[in-house]
């Protein structure tokens, strides 16, 4: 696949279930700014096709909900990593990205943003209000950060 | 009888490598001698709680939510039955083709990825081998070829799709009545560009599974096989038909139970049993009753049910397959892979008949007719026949929906296939192994079942597995 750079950001999760459809949100949002040099993609969960995707740019970021992670969000960098086990037709980032290394001959620089959800066990398409306010907080700094995917590797208050 | 209390307990949770959660449990006596082995469903309930009070037309898109690996299988389902909701048995062509166009290109890429990413460790590397290769990290380092052609499989089926049904996410393609666009010349050229390749790639993957089916049937035959009774759509004259037909049921030997069932009358001849170990409901023809009226659908059922396939090298295929059990149906469990691949192709050569076809051009895209309270919607997903059932009052809202998925018609075939490889592979073993335990698993797979529609966010779905003794006591754990 050709390589077009940039940032791919895939938003991924069940917006029908509540806070699971934060990362949907998150890349809804982030499509509404039509950033140059951006790539919006959003699914239900992550797989195996998304990986030459990721190898044709420069950065990807998974924008996903995080169960029980850090208030109002985490970023980490994704090493990419064997899955010993795939759980499912869905893969894992860090699976993903060594598929995009080692199938697609990519060098792409992947980070995990967990947005802190609370509620995933019902049916219903909206977000709980503190889920809601972390995603506002996530999305301000990826404002920053699509100015800049420099701060996606330093601490978090340099965006601040 | 022994009292189960008695019984040293293995449980597999959640399996990995298929969808949701699932967890087997087997229990062993002293002698490690298995006494007896169930698949546990978790299925989410409350779905149909949520779609109640909501307008008709929002059913395509919200049923999506159910599962995000075949969101298009139930959007396309629940379109069918909202037709009938509108007062339409029959579409425009042009909606009607959009709409195959779509389940086609679903079929094709959840069968590529099953094969390729979860099924091919197991063939290629052996049910037993070190679980440190058998996996598609493992393909990719021995076979890459196969791996980089599974991946971009699944790409060209997910970009039709795209086309088709609109964002992956909020599908919207389907509507009551017809489809909201049509297919692009663009499109279409972009689709076309590829399809040879994709022909070619598929003629590949049928080629190893049914060489591995045969080279390997002495192994393959007996690995969690038995007899049992098919379900499938078929069309009027007997052919497969994934997106539109009326039910066929066969019994072991091929003679037919019941044919040419309209949809609509499907509660006349289908039933759901409960028991008291399991969330999820079984199935069964109600002639038969629930002990010998349960039933296998998906692929197997499929190629089985059929009297031919309308595509060329997928009948040729199919007769081929045929040959193997003498023109009777093939009960074997490792055979779904076989099938798999044979409606791969099938899928593709449908997809490259339907990108030549005018009609997708059209410009005719929705019918109205008069409002009825209730419709079914059925088709063959992926996994087997799903059905969709709604009502609607006068204030369009949905009073009552009722679905039957695949893997709920699968529920009962899988317990007896996890049973007799428990029977078969770990009875009596000294030592349960990882490889000894992924046997089960490979059982499972075989039917690609969709466990559940959970949530997947950071931080659950751990594999996990336990050995606790009768009184609860934990005698092994394994996570990864």
């Amino acid at each position: 696949m050709e390589h077009r750079g940039g940032i791919l950001l895939i938003g991924y999760g069940n917006p029908g279930r509540l806070d699971d459809g934060l990362g949907p949100a998150a890349a809804a949002a982030v499509e509404r700014w039509d950033h140059p040099g951006v790539t919006v993609d959003s699914d239900y969960q992550l797989t195996v096709e998304d990986a030459s995707d990721i190898a044709a740019h420069d950065v990807v970021i998974f924008a996903d909900a995080s169960v029980n992670g850090e208030e109002p969000f985490f970023v980490k960098p994704v090493q990419p990593r064997q899955a010993v086990s795939f759980s499912s037709h869905s893969v894992e980032p860090e699976a993903l990205m060594h598929m995009a290394h080692t199938l697609f001959n990519g060098n792409t620089r992947g980070y995990v943003l967990g947005i802190r959800g609370y509620e995933f066990n019902e049916f219903g398409e909206r977000l709980s209000s503190r889920a809601a306010e972390n995603l506002d907080r996530a999305l301000q700094y990826l404002r920053l950060v699509l100015e800049d995917p420099r701060l996606l590797d330093m601490p978090r208050d340099a965006a601040n | 009888m022994q009292d189960t209390q008695d019984l040293k307990r293995v449980v597999i949770e959640p399996v990995t490598r298929v969808e949701g959660h699932g967890k087997v449990t087997i229990l062993l006596d002293e002698q490690n001698k298995v006494k007896q082995a169930r698949l546990h469903i978790v299925e989410f309930r409350g779905f149909e709680r949520f779609i109640q009070g909501r307008p008709y037309w929002e059913a395509p898109v919200l049923v999506q939510r159910l599962c995000g690996i075949c969101p298009v299988s139930h959007h396309l389902a629940a379109a069918k039955a909202m037709d009938l909701i509108v007062g339409v048995d029959k579409l425009t062509p042009t909606a009607e083709k959009m709409r195959r166009l779509m389940h086609y290109g679903q079929m094709f890429q959840s069968h590529s990825l099953h094969f390729f990413h979860l099924a091919s460790p197991d063939l290629l590397f052996g049910f037993g081998a070190d679980v440190a290769i058998r996996n598609v990290i493992g393909v990719a380092e021995k076979h890459k070829d196969l791996a980089v052609q599974g991946v971009m499989m699944r790409k060209y089926g997910q970009e039709i799709i795209k086309a088709t049904a609109g964002k992956k996410i909020h599908g919207t393609g389907a509507i009551p009545g017809g489809i909201n666009k049509n297919l692009s010349i663009e499109e279409r050229d972009s689709f076309l560009k590829d399809i040879e390749q994709m022909r070619e790639w598929s003629r590949g993957a049928l080629k190893i599974a049914k060489d591995y089916t045969v080279e390997n049937l002495e192994q393959v035959a007996p690995f969690g096989s038995f007899d049992s009774n098919h379900l499938s759509l078929v069309r009027e004259d007997g052919a497969m038909d994934l997106y539109n037909g009326n039910l066929r049921a066969i019994d072991a030997q091929g003679e037919k139970i019941f044919d040419q069932v309209s949809p609509l009358k499907y509660l006349d001849y289908i039933a759901e049993d409960v028991r008291d170990w399991s969330y999820m409901k079984f199935p069964f023809i109600r002639s038969l009753g629930p002990e010998n009226g349960w039933y296998r659908v998906g692929p197997l059922a499929r190629v089985n049910a059929c009297d031919f396939i309308d595509t060329p090298e997928a009948e040729e295929a199919r007769k081929e397959f045929m040959a193997v059990t003498d023109g009777k149906p093939n009960n074997l469990t490792m055979a779904y892979h076989w099938a798999r691949m044979i409606e791969t192709l099938h899928s593709i050569e449908k997809i490259h008949e339907l990108l030549e076809d005018t009609d997708l051009q059209g410009e005719d895209l929705v019918v109205r007719g008069e409002r009825r309270p209730e419709g079914i919607g059925l088709l063959e997903a992926p996994r087997g026949t799903l059905f969709h059932h709604y009502r609607v009052d006068e204030n369009d809202q949905v009073t009552m929906a009722n679905l039957i998925v695949s893997t709920t018609s699968n529920n009962e075939p899988m317990n007896r296939a996890v049973t007799k490889v428990a029977m078969d592979h770990i009875s009596g073993q000294p030592e349960i192994t990882e490889g000894l335990l992924n046997h089960i698993e490979v059982a499972i797979r075989a039917y690609d079942p969709c466990l559940s529609c959970a949530t997947h966010a950071l931080g659950r779905m751990p594999l996990v597995v336990r050995m606790v003794d009768a009184e609860g006591n934990e005698v092994a754990k394994k996570s990864t």
